[in-house]
C-alpha cells in the first residue's frame, strides 16, 4: 500500500521494537534483493529521473528570466494572494482532516461493526478518484442548488465559488492521508499501558491527552504534513468549486496554468520554484517537529 | 533441459530489447510508405472542445471520400482540449498533422514557437483566412428571460450576474470580452476608456470565473448560476437542445465579433509521417459544400454562401465586428488585454468589494 511505504520513509525502527533488534543487526539481515550497493543505486538513479531531475528544470526555465523578472512574476500582488490563499485553505483543511481522521482510524481500529471495511474502503477513495470527478461532485452538493448547499445559503453559509469551497474539496482530497497514517499506530498501541493508566486512577481526558495522543503525535504530524503538501499542489478539484476569482479564491496552482496559457512557461515556473521551495521547507519544519516529539515520547 | 542461467538473461534481454523496437520499427515501416495508395494511413487533428461533435460527424464523410478518390483508407483519430492547452502540446511534441483551434493566436504561437513546424504566414494558405467555418458570440439566458436581457448593455446592470470563463486561461473567453469591449467602444462613440468602463462593470457582475468554455457552460446550466452565459454560437445552441431542453433561451445581441476558428496543416509533422498530401485534402474537404451543410447543422456558420442562405433561418445577421478589423489582429490585441498587466488585470487589479 502506497501509504505504508510512505511512512517506513519516516519510521526510524521503532523504540519499543529495536530492543530485542539491535540498529547493527538489523542492517546486516540478508536480503532477497541483490546488495546494498546495487538498490542504492537503483534507487537513486530512479528518484533522479522521476523527481529530482524534472523538478530541477522547473528552477532551469524560472532562471531564463532573470533575478528581477523572478521577484516581478513571484511575488506580484496577485502572486502573493494566490499564495496567502493557498496555503490558509490547506492549513485549515490539513487541520480539520487531522481531527476527523483520528477519530476514523480510532473508529477503525477499536470498534467491529457490521460494514467496517466498507468504510475502510471509503477512506482510500479520494486517492484513486480523478481530482475533477471530485471537484464537480463537491459542487453539485455543496453549490447554492445542491442537496446540502440549498440549506446553508440561507443560513449565510455559501460553501460553493468561495475559500470555503476550496477548502472542502481538500478536505476530501486530504483525508486518507491522516487515517492511513495513523491507523497502523494506534493497531500496535499496546493497550496495557491504557488499563494501567485506568486502574491507576486516571480519567479517560487524561489517558487519551498524556497516554494515546504523545503516542499518535508522529504519525499525525506525517498525515498532517502530507495533507498539507498535497492540498498545496491540488489543482483539478479546486478549480470547479473555487469561483477562481482573483484575489479571493484563486489558487497558486491556477495562476501556473494562467501563465502557462499565455505561453509564458518563465512565469509559471517562477511561481512553481516559490510553491516547491515552500512546500519544501514545509515538510523539514514538520520532519524536526516529528523527530523532536519522537525524542520526547523516547524519554 | 532448462538452459544455462546465462542463456536465459541474454534471451530475456533480447526479448525485452525487441517489445521495446517494435513498435518503432513499425511506426518506420507504415510512416515511409503511407502515401501510396492502398495503404491505411492516419491522420491527427488535434481541435479545441466544442468542435467534438462537428468532427464526429464530419470525419466518416471525408474518409469515404478520400477512399473514393485515391482507394486509400484513412483513420482520423482527434485529440480535443484548450484550445491553448492543444497548441502548447503541439509545441511540446504532440505529433499533430492538422490543428483546427479556436484562435489563430494558437496557431500563431506554434509558428513562433516550434521553429520548422509550418511557416508564420499559415494564415494565408486557406480561403477566409483559413477558417471553414465561423461563429460569433451570444447570450444563453434562462426559459423566458426574466430579467429581460436583450442586449450587451443590460449585463452591466446591478443585480444581473453574468457567466463567462476566464480570458487569460480560455480561448473561448477571449472572444467575449472582445465582444463585449466591441460593444463598449461603440456605445461611447468609439472611446477606449468608455469601453474599458463597460467592460470593468460586465466583469464586477460576474460571480465564478470558470478556466474554460465547458466548465461555465456547466456553471450555468447544472449548477443554476447566473442569469446569462456568454457562449459561442454553437455551444449555445447545443446547450439549449441538448444539455436543458426547453430550459433556455438564445438572445442574440445587437453586435456581437465575428470568431473564425483557424485550420492548418502541421508541416514539419505532416511531412514526416507522410500525410502531408491527406491532411492536405481534409482541410480543403471543410469547404466542399458536402461539409458546409455538416459545419451548418452543427450550428456553426458556413462561410460558403448558398448553404449560408438555406440556413439563413438559423443565424440571425448582426453586426459582426472582426479581430482584425476593430483590434488590429490577434498579437496586438493579446498584448493589449490578456497579457500579464492588461486590460484584464487591471479590472482585477485591487481587491474590490462587493460580494
Amino acid at each position: 500500500m502506497i501509504t505504508s511505504a510512505v511512512l517506513d520513509f519516516n519510521a526510524e525502527p521503532a523504540p519499543g521494537r529495536t530492543d530485542n533488534a539491535g540498529p547493527r543487526k538489523y542492517r546486516r539481515r540478508t536480503s532477497v534483493l541483490p546488495g546494498f550497493g546495487l538498490t542504492m543505486g537503483l534507487t537513486l538513479t530512479w528518484l533522479c529521473l522521476i523527481v529530482l531531475i524534472p523538478l530541477s528544470t522547473v528552477f532551469v526555465a524560472s532562471h531564463a528570466m532573470g533575478w528581477e523578472g523572478f521577484v516581478r512574476v513571484a511575488f506580484s500582488e496577485r502572486a502573493l494572494a494566490t499564495y496567502r490563499i493557498s496555503f490558509a485553505t490547506s492549513f485549515v483543511a490539513a487541520t480539520v482532516n487531522a481531527l476527523f481522521g483520528m477519530l476514523t482510524a480510532w473508529v477503525l481500529v477499536r470498534y467491529a461493526f457490521p460494514g467496517r471495511r466498507i468504510v475502510n474502503a471509503l477512506v482510500d477513495l479520494p486517492f484513486a478518484l480523478p481530482t475533477a470527478v471530485a471537484g464537480i461532485a463537491l459542487t453539485a452538493i455543496y453549490a447554492g442548488n445542491g442537496w446540502i448547499g440549498q440549506f446553508a445559503e440561507p443560513l449565510g453559509l455559501s460553501l460553493a465559488y468561495n475559500p470555503a469551497g476550496i477548502t472542502l474539496a481538500l478536505i476530501f482530497i486530504g483525508l486518507p492521508f491522516i487515517v492511513r497514517a495513523v491507523e497502523p499506530v494506534l493497531e500496535d498501541f499496546d493497550r496495557e499501558i491504557e488499563e494501567a493508566a485506568l486502574t491507576l486512577g486516571a480519567r479517560p481526558a487524561q489517558v487519551f491527552l498524556r497516554i494515546i495522543l504523545p503516542e499518535l503525535m508522529p504519525a499525525l504530524l506525517t498525515g498532517f504534513a502530507l495533507a498539507f503538501a498535497r492540498g498545496l499542489g491540488e489543482y483539478g478539484s479546486v478549480i470547479f468549486i473555487a469561483g477562481n476569482m482573483p484575489f479571493k479564491s484563486e489558487i497558486a496552482p491556477l495562476l501556473i496554468v494562467t501563465h502557462l496559457e499565455q505561453y509564458d512557461y518563465a512565469g509559471a515556473s517562477a511561481i512553481a520554484t516559490v510553491m516547491l521551495v515552500a512546500a519544501f521547507a514545509m515538510l523539514l519544519v514538520i520532519n524536526l517537529i516529528q523527530a523532536w516529539s519522537r525524542r520526547r515520547s523516547m524519554r | 533441459m532448462t538452459p544455462a542461467p546465462g542463456m536465459t538473461t541474454r534471451l530475456r534481454a533480447w526479448r525485452a530489447a525487441t517489445l521495446l523496437l517494435a513498435p518503432l520499427l513499425l511506426s518506420a515501416c507504415t510512416q515511409s510508405g503511407s502515401d501510396e495508395p492502398g495503404k491505411a494511413i492516419e491522420l491527427l487533428n488535434v481541435s479545441y472542445d466544442p468542435t467534438r461533435e462537428l468532427y464526429d460527424e464530419l470525419n466518416p464523410h471525408f474518409r469515404t471520400r478520400w477512399k473514393e478518390q485515391t482507394g486509400q483508407d484513412v483513420t482520423i483519430r482527434m485529440s480535443h482540449g484548450g484550445s491553448g492547452k492543444q497548441a502548447r502540446a503541439v509545441i511540446d511534441g504532440l505529433a499533430a498533422d492538422v490543428v483546427t483551434l479556436a484562435l489563430a493566436y494558437d496557431v500563431d504561437a506554434i509558428a513562433q514557437r516550434a521553429p520548422g513546424k509550418l511557416p508564420e504566414d499559415w494564415q494565408a494558405r486557406l480561403p477566409h483566412n483559413s477558417a471553414p467555418y465561423a461563429s460569433t458570440i451570444v447570450f444563453l439566458v434562462r426559459k423566458g428571460n426574466p430579467k429581460g436581457i436583450h442586449d450587451w448593455a443590460d449585463l452591466v446592470k446591478p443585480g444581473v450576474a453574468v457567466i463567462t470563463p476566464n480570458p487569460k486561461t480560455s480561448g473561448g473567453a477571449r472572444w467575449n470580452f472582445l465582444a463585449a469591449w466591441a460593444y463598449g467602444r461603440a456605445a461611447s462613440e468609439g472611446s477606449d476608456d468608455g469601453a474599458r468602463d463597460f467592460v470593468t462593470r460586465l466583469y464586477r457582475n460576474v460571480p465564478v470565473l470558470d478556466s474554460g468554455a465547458r466548465g461555465a457552460t456547466t456553471t450555468f446550466v447544472e449548477r443554476g448560476i447566473g442569469d446569462v452565459l456568454l457562449a459561442w454560437e454553437n455551444e449555445a445552441y447545443l446547450a439549449r437542445e441538448e444539455l436543458g431542453a426547453g430550459r433556455f433561451d438564445i438572445v442574440t445581441p445587437s453586435l456581437s465579433i465575428l470568431a473564425e476558428p483557424p485550420v492548418t496543416v502541421i508541416d514539419g509533422n505532416a511531412r514526416r509521417h507522410g500525410t502531408a498530401k491527406v491532411a492536405k485534402a481534409y482541410l480543403e474537404y471543410l469547404y466542399t459544400p458536402e461539409a458546409q451543410e455538416i459545419i451548418a447543422r452543427n450550428h456553426y456558420r458556413p462561410i460558403d454562401e448558398t448553404i449560408a442562405e438555406k440556413y439563413a433561418a438559423q443565424f440571425p445577421t448582426l453586426n459582426l465586428v472582426t479581430i482584425n478589423g476593430a483590434f488590429g489582429g490577434w498579437t496586438k490585441a493579446q498584448k493589449q488585454f490578456f497579457s500579464d498587466g492588461g486590460v484584464f488585470d487591471r479590472i482585477y487589479a485591487q481587491p474590490h468589494g462587493g460580494r
